[in-house]
């Protein structure tokens, strides 16, 4: 019995080692020139199943990277930092050419981009910045979430309501999003002394638990007419709260609704009326990134271009084409 | 114990009747309820205001944050009667129930999607029951799996559902493609919301119907006894005539079975269904019910009383919280802060210690009198 787990454990290291000198042999590094080269890229990603907005990314990486367009792509996902970090240590070995980051957690990642450095493996980031020094990476492609929530703000702001009573309904306390769209609207309430906050709760970006605090807002009686929810499932949820207690939302109705991250559905919401503003945040990395790998990179810090969507002018086909 | 003391304990009516009262397993549960219901009259007495409003559908509902709790608290209610089974029989939790709602909900999405809005009533209760019986088979399938890893392998309780609460919830993408549902049938909605004409949420009969259930299952037949019995020690059970294996086997189904009814009303609230937060930490506050009812996590005697009105106090805290607008970052801790005192006072070593030192007060002065 010993020999043979002895055996099988010796073969399986033969193997890979065999697996690891054919890859060393087979890819000369930067061949991003040669036609019929494919470019190796390693790509790790959070797990697709997280959300709507993380599947929407994954299948615009997978339709992006395939080997018509010239890639040999491999992908791994986990929503766990550390074996993010192994993962990228494993593409390193074998021999990518680019390896592209989602990263879980924003630290502990200075060891391993300085392994890809040394190997001549180029970085680039997208969906999430790190800490680590802007020489360890080609470059980042990233949303501005504080944008995102200025450009909803900025948006209620010119709906000119004289007053404006706000159930805020946040995501998971700390994360980028929550940050960036928590704080453009706490700063304009600070700012106007007709805007209120009637409530500011975390639903970790759970309907269910946005149903409940509304219900709960509803329950105690008091008056507001904006919701602000930071995803579109918190949105959705708020909304059922409404729809029970039979308080009306939408285009010209009593209360405001604003959802983020137009998902089909939320933009159908907004085409049909019930909901008045969405909020994009773009999920689609690939083009930037695969610019980027094929022209070389322009600027540290990408962008990207995202929109807000009215219910008054939002058409049919921007649900096909912005929808994730 | 001196021989006074234990008279003590036994005879006196009155000082009986405190230790009584002190160490039922109800006291902590309906105490805990009690001091919420008198914090809030305190604080806010419109917060048992109900009402009796038209909804959006045109009929009359109740409303009201009493109505929303009862509502709120009815899957934790049910998941709390499968939970203390589990922990009676295995002396152990079973902490993959979250992700197996996210499995149970997106079975029936799975079912029902296919089907047109125009369809008859009597077509469209045809689809919901088939969609339900498929989801509780699923359920109690994925229990058995539990189960057979718990009682046939030996498994810690805690470590086998470890396999399921990291897989299940990409099992219940993977199920429906890991494509956003929305059914826009209203008829859908019924069981998490509520029956045209009928002024109380759905959910608050089915769990009541799931009590009734268990009820009688604990009354007219040997479940208690058994499971009680192979949580104390499975090899003197086994000697007795009863196979552990089995008895922790059919626990792990049962909580099955609940599970499914849980996910059918979660995707029911909202006619659709988020696989990643679905049912979100839901096993920690079933595990929590059942601790704040009293009963030892170690398995053995159980109380399922006391576990179901665990479950409306946690729901209870957690709607008081909503009310009084606890800042995001801190809700956490407010609830970890109320649970923990909680849990010290459930505890048997602290209920006991209570009686003693009223007792050894009694007897005191007892000695004193006869001085």
């Amino acid at each position: 019995m010993k020999k043979l787990v002895k055996l099988l454990v010796s073969s399986l290291l033969v193997a890979a080692m065999a697996i690891g000198v054919c890859a060393c042999a087979g890819s000369g590094k930067g061949g991003n020139g040669g036609g019929n080269k494919l470019i190796k890229v390693g790509i790790i990603n959070n797990d697709p199943n997280e959300s709507g907005y993380r599947t929407a990314n994954d299948k615009d990486m997978k339709a992006t990277f395939t080997e018509a367009n010239g890639y040999e792509a491999s992908f791994y996902y986990s929503l766990k930092n550390e074996e993010q970090i192994a993962a990228a240590q494993k593409f390193i070995q074998d021999d990518v050419d680019y390896l592209l980051i989602s990263a879980a957690g924003t630290s502990g990642w200075d060891g391993v981009l300085e392994q890809a450095k040394k190997a001549g493996i180029k970085v680039i980031l997208f969906d999430r910045t790190i800490d680590a020094s802007e020489d360890l990476y080609e470059a980042s492609i990233v949303s501005d979430m504080a944008k995102e929530g200025e450009q909803a703000v900025s948006w209620l702001a010119s709906q000119n309501l004289p007053e404006y009573k706000i159930v805020h309904i946040q995501g998971v306390m700390g994360s980028s999003a929550q940050i960036g769209r928590s704080g453009a609207l706490d700063t304009k309430v600070a700012a106007e002394s007709n805007w209120s906050i009637v409530t500011q709760q975390t639903a970790e970006w759970s309907e269910e638990t946005a149903q409940q605090i509304v219900q709960a807002v509803i329950d105690s009686g008091e008056s507001f007419n904006v919701i602000y929810a930071e995803n579109d499932n918190m949105a959705k949820g708020a909304v059922a709260a409404l729809d029970k207690a039979n308080i009306s939302h939408g285009v010209g109705k009593d209360v405001i609704i604003i959802g983020f991250d137009c998902n089909s559905w939320a933009l159908q919401e907004l085409v049909d009326g019930n909901w008045n503003y969405d909020g994009q945040c773009n999920p689609f990395q690939a083009s930037y990134i695969d610019d980027i790998i094929k022209n070389g990179a322009k600027q540290k810090v990408v962008i990207m271009e995202e929109k807000g969507f009215d219910a008054t002018t939002i058409t049919a086909d921007d649900v096909t084409k912005y929808g994730i | 114990m001196t021989t006074s003391e234990n008279e003590l304990s036994s005879g006196n009516s009155a000082k009986g009747f405190f230790s009584k009262l002190v160490s039922n397993q109800l006291f902590i549960p309906l105490a805990a309820l009690l001091l919420l219901v008198i914090f809030n009259l305190i604080a806010d007495p419109t917060f048992f205001k109900i009402s009796l409003e038209p909804s959006s559908t045109g009929y009359f509902i109740l409303s009201g944050n009493l109505i929303s709790i009862i509502d709120n608290a009815s899957e934790l209610a049910i998941l709390a009667i499968g939970m203390t089974l589990v922990t009676s029989a295995s002396g152990g939790q079973d902490i993959s129930v979250g992700s197996a709602i996210a499995i149970a909900g997106s079975v029936v999405l799975r079912v029902v999607k296919g089907y047109s809005d125009g369809i008859s009533g009597g077509e469209f209760a045809g689809i919901m029951i088939g969609a339900f019986l498929l989801c509780v088979a699923v359920s109690a399938l994925f229990g058995a799996f539990n189960g057979a890893l718990v009682a046939y392998f030996k498994i810690q309780p805690m470590v086998a559902t470890l396999i399921l609460f990291t897989a299940g919830r990409s099992i219940a993408a993977w199920i429906n493609n890991n494509e956003n549902i929305s059914i826009n049938d209203m008829r859908f909605g019924y069981f998490g919301n509520f029956l045209p004409a009928i002024p109380i949420p759905t959910p608050v009969f089915i769990s009541a119907l799931c009590m009734i259930i268990i009820a009688v299952v604990l009354k007219v037949t040997n479940l208690r006894l058994y499971s009680q019995a192979v949580g104390i020690n499975a090899s003197s059970s086994r000697l007795n005539g009863i196979n552990p294996k089995t008895i922790k086997l059919l626990t792990f189904i049962i909580l099955g079975v609940c599970v499914a009814v849980c996910g059918f009303i979660k995707v029911s609230r909202t006619s659709s269904i988020t696989y990643a937060v679905i049912a979100n930490n839901i096993e920690m506050d079933a595990i929590l019910a059942v601790a704040l009812g009293g009963n030892n996590l170690g398995g053995g005697k159980f109380n399922m009383t006391a576990s179901i009105l665990g479950a409306y106090v946690i729901q209870f805290l957690t709607t008081t919280l909503y009310k009084f607008k606890v800042s995001s970052s801190a809700i956490s801790a407010y609830k970890a802060v109320v649970v923990i005192l909680l849990i010290i006072m459930s505890a048997p070593i602290v209920r006991k210690w209570i009686t003693d030192q009223k007792n050894k007060r009694a007897a005191a002065r007892l000695r004193k009198e006869a001085a």
